[in-house]
């Protein structure tokens, strides 16, 4: 895999205020790479430092090869963005909007009308294209960035919360198109603050706390590290001390108490048929018992609890 | 270490003018400051021409007097324009880059590849052309509204001199275009940055006036044994009241259509000896005069656009 944006030691102050802390990322070409992280966590920044709108404090970036604050016409025509609440100018067309955006890449017009007519119908614009975007919804604003991206051809997409303030299906729209995107090969970067919704798309994901990146990698491996497992039973049940009845039970890695009668079983794969075997042995009744999939949520929340903990420790 | 930037910083440049000048011709603020400032001078110059047929003279310059003739109650049309231009000016400038961040816009614009110098200077040239489109339109209006009713075609010197006040009221233009690109750039709100310019742009065309006596009258009190003071008084006075674009547009004015003036400043008794009062300087004489006023005026346009430019630079581009 040949990593097509590289960070070394990337730092950014605020003054006092450190917003990136010595970052090291490397996404290759044709990932889908989610940097993930609660509001203020230096997400944005980082973007902003990959694109060279920003000046980095400290360390190097490297897009493409190519350093953005030296050879910047170079690394934006590469890349394609997506800010955070896209604005467009409203009182021009869609279809106008983006020829703008295509006369300042420096595309012909006649090229520039026939990919902006590509991009717009992939996004599903094309009815709505000569109509002001002042009269636009959310979604089909962030639609719309999303076809500038694409009329662009960029081999990179950075995405800065495309699915924030979306409704549900606006938000599988959008995501199903970026995996359609990924699909396609481009390089996709996106920064969301909801993590469970992004985890499907995502092939590595970066967690983001206070400029720090705490965790890199798939999503599956982060589960299983910080958590143990990639499942979670909640398991209700009477008159049995579960822990003490699943010990060295296979497959479990951890056993948690909820409540008088509820627990939460970490596993690695489907366990129930044990654990309700093991309640059963132990004279206990069973009440209720289900399974799903660890998301990043949970990762993220146990991930920084552990390292608070450590910190107070220490 | 190099800090070289590959690529040219005017990649982009026609673009965002052409653009900044498109929005500005079709934007209903731009047509309403306009209408309100073709109608004005228009009134004023037929005014002009009332009084110009009313009282004939023996004027060498008739033509010229379309533009500095005021009738009561109205004032001539160089003094509206000196008047109304930065208004004109302040409209087409004072939320130029905070508006692309209030709007959104601005990291979406900065991430095609362009370079910051590109949309900075693009939106300062997009404002001029709209500026000299619009003072071309106005001075042909005049010209022509001239010809017409008064039916004297202006001499081969009058049309010079005219094209000269064009370009001085252009210059003029452009500074408070500039101020209000500054604004712009220092404030983040469009609508503190119209107030600071409007500020601006009142203090300097009608209080000047008042403050720059007061400023002179404290650092160089008149001694009544000592006449000399009262002569350093007024220059220092003239020296601070030129501060204000308003002036030096004035001064400018007055050089070039009026062709008898022969300074702008004190003329003593001895100096005038021999002159022959009233008779006209030719126009490369006039434009001397008025050559340090314009100097001073594009000087002034070209350390605005810089303070913009570096603050710009420096910006943080976060929406």
């Amino acid at each position: 895999m040949t990593s097509v944006i590289e960070t070394r030691g990337l730092t950014k102050r605020y003054g006092r205020f450190v917003a990136v802390d010595h970052i090291d990322l490397e996404i290759g070409k044709g990932e889908v790479f989610g940097l993930l992280g609660p509001n203020g966590s230096g997400k944005t920044t980082t973007i902003l430092l990959l694109l060279g709108l920003t000046e980095p404090s400290e360390g190097s970036v490297r897009v493409n090869g190519l350093d953005p604050l030296r050879q910047p016409l170079a690394v934006k025509s590469s890349v394609g963005y997506l800010p955070d609440q896209v604005g467009f100018y409203d009182n021009l067309s869609a279809r106008e909007n983006l020829a703008y955006s295509a006369r300042l890449m420096g595309l012909e017009s006649a090229e520039a009308a026939k990919r902006i007519g590509d991009a717009l119908a992939r996004v599903r614009l094309e009815d709505v294209a000569d109509k002001r975007v002042g009269a636009y919804s959310r979604g089909m604003r962030q639609r719309l960035g999303l076809a500038e991206v694409i009329m662009k051809r960029a081999e990179i997409a950075i995405l800065d919360e495309p699915t924030g303030g979306l409704d549900p299906q606006s938000t599988q729209e959008l995501l199903d198109l970026i995996e359609t995107l990924a699909g396609e090969g481009m390089t996709i970067v996106l920064s969301s603050h909801l993590l469970a919704m992004v985890q499907t798309v995502c092939h590595r994901v970066a967690l983001f706390n206070r400029g720090k990146i705490g965790l890199v990698g798939k999503v599956s491996d982060l589960t299983a590290n910080v958590l143990g497992g990639t499942h979670v039973v909640e398991v209700e049940a009477e008159g049995v001390d579960l822990a003490a009845a699943l010990t060295k039970a296979p497959h479990i890695t951890g056993v948690e108490k909820r409540g008088d009668t509820s627990w939460r079983v970490d596993a690695d794969s489907d366990v129930r048929p044990e654990i309700a075997r093991r309640v059963v042995e132990a004279g206990g009744q069973l009440r209720n018992m289900s399974l799903r999939h660890t998301t990043l949520d949970e990762v993220y929340v146990r991930f920084f609890e552990q390292e608070a903990k450590h910190a107070q420790a220490a | 270490m190099p800090r070289q930037r590959e690529g040219s910083p005017f990649t982009g440049l026609s673009t965002i003018a052409l653009k900044e000048a498109a929005d500005h011709m079709t934007s209903a603020r731009i047509h309403l400051v306009l209408l309100l400032m073709f109608l004005t001078a228009v009134g004023a110059v037929y005014a002009a021409i009332g009084q110009i047929t009313a009282t004939v003279g023996e004027d060498q310059f008739l033509f010229l007097r379309l533009f500095t003739t005021a009738r009561d109650p109205l004032p001539s049309f160089v003094a509206f324009l000196g008047f109304l231009l930065p208004l004109v000016a302040i409209a087409l400038g004072f939320d130029a880059i905070n508006g692309e961040y209030s709007r959104r816009t601005m990291s979406r614009v900065l991430a095609q590849p362009i370079y910051r110098d590109a949309l900075l200077t693009g939106k300062f040239l997009g404002g001029l052309i709209v500026l000299a489109l619009c003072l071309l339109t106005l001075w042909l209006l005049v010209s022509g509204m001239g010809i017409l009713l008064t039916g004297l075609p202006p001499s081969g010197e009058e049309v010079l001199r005219g094209l000269a006040f064009l370009l001085a009221s252009f210059a003029y233009a452009g500074v408070w275009l500039a101020v209000a690109l500054v604004c712009s750039t220092l404030f983040r709100s469009p609508a503190t940055s119209a107030l600071a310019a409007l500020t601006l742009w009142l203090i300097l065309t009608v209080f000047w006036g008042m403050i720059a006596p007061l400023i002179a009258g404290a650092l160089i009190p008149v001694d009544p044994l000592d006449p000399m003071t009262q002569v350093n008084q007024f220059e220092l006075q003239q020296a601070i009241a030129r501060i204000s674009p308003n002036v030096l547009y004035g001064e400018m004015t007055l050089g070039l259509l009026n062709p008898a003036t022969r300074t702008l400043g004190l003329v003593f008794a001895n100096q005038l000896q021999n002159a022959l009062i009233g008779a006209p300087l030719p126009v490369s004489e006039s434009l001397m005069l008025i050559w340090p006023q314009l100097c001073g005026m594009i000087a002034a346009l070209i350390v605005l656009f810089t303070v913009a430019y570096v603050s710009f630079q420096r910006q943080e581009i976060r929406a």
